[in-house]
């Protein structure tokens, strides 16, 4: 594989950059991998360079009913975080952050990781107590939170509206400084790039159509360009996770749901880090080419729809509106929908299933991105292995039998029905 | 913006209603004997199906009432409302 470096680029400039290699083959389908991952997404091309590279599994596949990175990979907002309360989210997103700090070097490939922090607003005393117990949690872990108060917050994001008229007035914020946000689509690319360069086969428009299993084993998977022999297929499908489970007569603790997401026209830096409101669903960050990065809620109700309709967005804006009220002034550019793996607990499900050889890593909600590192090096773990990792055991899917769930916000299942 | 045709009200906007989640899922019987996996079954297991969705919505800035909807879930299109009580093809 080719080394992108200053002296490539300089190489490469003197032949008008017509001879660069192609960053990932476009193979066609072998009849037989060790191991298959369906999906090409940032989880999918994870997985699949983790167990290229940890578990020296070269004989695989990703296959992708689309392209790679035409998903969830390449429709978030990018941000990158580990600040949660239970042991088991923190310390499975806290590996993820190691990941994330050693990734661009890793991959020989700039995912523009930028820990420039998040703050979670508070707005009110009781909220201000829920982030002071929060941020201690997350210390425990070795997490670096710090508390700000009202002055202190206002140093961060002075254009923020600290009137004392506001409905919601900022109390003060939980910060995470290590957090922060990559360039989303590299992390695709880069994964694909270098898991193909160890003998991954990537293959695109590959729609998954049934699968073959006997005596509840995995013996393969059929597809629109013909059927594959496997023992081993690893699920990362994010929004089309019920569809493939109801080819496997599976039922899933999941609902599919549209979440939106928005950019604003481009202007001069403004904003450092990612801020959250506390008082409404609505996050921003301002990206590198300058516009402002936003999402919020759901759209409410089951979709499949990779586009949003427009009284959830104005939903979204009006709480950002009451934080930020510059943002009146500018105009919108984009905005779009990806489709969620709602789970019913609000944390993600990577496990084995009941099918020996199906192994299943689902259930992201809005926070799929920040967790791909470490989603596909503990789920390349569990396939490699056939046994899960100490990082990822709390992440069962039968803690919604055993009560054991992953509720990190207290607020119970199907939080987004309101 | 949806428009969904209460079938006490007639069609209003999305924005007076709340979802309600999968018609399809049945609560155990009350004060019956419930096993592990049927309780699992109805509060955390959903289909969500990709098409057509038989769903619940709440038309909670209006007449408060429960309906039935059979909606698209990739089109959004609404084919069909119904009173609680009412089957839905």
């Amino acid at each position: 594989m080719q080394n992108y470096s200053i002296f490539s680029l300089v190489k490469n400039a003197f032949s008008n950059h017509q001879n660069w290699e192609v960053a990932w083959k476009d193979p066609e389908p072998k009849k037989e991998y060790d191991a298959i991952i369906i999906g090409g997404g940032g989880h999918g091309l994870a997985t699949a360079y983790y167990l290229a590279k940890e578990h020296q599994l070269t004989n695989i596949a990703v296959i992708e009913k689309g392209w790679i990175g035409g998903g969830n990979v390449g429709r978030n907002t990018t941000i990158i975080r580990s600040n949660f309360m239970y042991d088991a989210n923190a310390r499975f997103n806290e590996f993820g952050m190691d990941l994330w700090r050693n990734l661009s070097l890793e991959l020989n490939f700039n995912v523009m990781f930028s820990p420039r922090g998040i703050i979670n607003l508070a707005h009110s005393d009781a909220q201000m107590n829920a982030y002071a117990r929060r941020g201690n949690s997350m210390r425990l872990n070795g997490i670096d939170a710090v508390l700000l108060n009202r002055e202190e917050v206002k140093k961060y994001i002075p254009m923020a509206d600290f009137s004392d008229d506001v409905r919601f007035p900022i109390f003060g914020g939980l910060m995470q400084p290590s957090a922060g946000t990559a360039r989303h689509d590299a992390v695709a690319w880069g994964y694909a790039r270098q898991a193909d360069s160890m003998g991954v086969d990537i293959i695109q428009h590959c729609e998954v159509t049934g699968f073959e299993i006997k005596n509840g084993k995995i013996l393969g998977v059929n597809t629109s360009r013909g059927n594959i022999k496997t023992k081993k297929i690893g699920l990362c499908v994010a929004g089309s996770t019920n569809l493939l489970a109801e080819k496997l007569n599976m039922t899933l603790p999941i609902e599919t749901h549209c979440l939106q997401a928005c950019v604003s026209e481009p202007v001069k830096p403004l904003l450092d880090g990612v801020v959250t409101y506390g008082a409404g669903h609505f996050y921003i960050s301002q990206s590198d080419k300058g516009e402002m990065v936003m999402g919020g809620d759901l759209d409410g109700y089951n979709s499949y729809a990779q586009r949003g309709n427009l009284p959830t967005l104005q939903h979204v804006l009006t709480g950002g509106l009451a934080l930020f009220p510059f943002l009146s002034r500018q105009k919108m550019l984009r905005t779009w929908g990806g489709v969620m793996d709602m789970s019913m607990d609000g944390s993600p499900i990577i496990d084995k299933t009941h099918i020996d050889g199906l192994y299943i890593n689902c259930g992201w909600c809005y926070g799929g991105f920040k967790s791909t590192p470490v989603s596909g090096w503990t789920f390349a773990h569990t396939i490699a292995q056939d046994r899960v990792h100490e990082l990822n055991s709390k992440l069962s899917l039968n803690r919604f039998t055993t009560g054991e769930l992953l509720d990190e916000k207290g607020l119970g299942t199907k939080t987004w029905i309101g | 913006m949806l428009h969904i045709k209460c079938p006490y009200c007639g069609l209003r906007s999305q924005k007076e209603f709340s979802y309600g989640g999968d018609a399809n899922v049945k609560r155990p019987k009350l004060n019956a004997e419930v096993t592990d996996k049927e309780w699992d079954d109805f509060v955390y297991m959903r289909k969500s199906p990709r098409g057509h969705h038989l769903e619940l919505w709440h038309h909670t800035s209006g007449c408060r009432q429960w309906i039935k909807v059979k909606r698209d879930t990739i089109t959004h299109e609404i084919y069909q409302t119904a009173k609680i009580e009412e089957q839905i093809s």
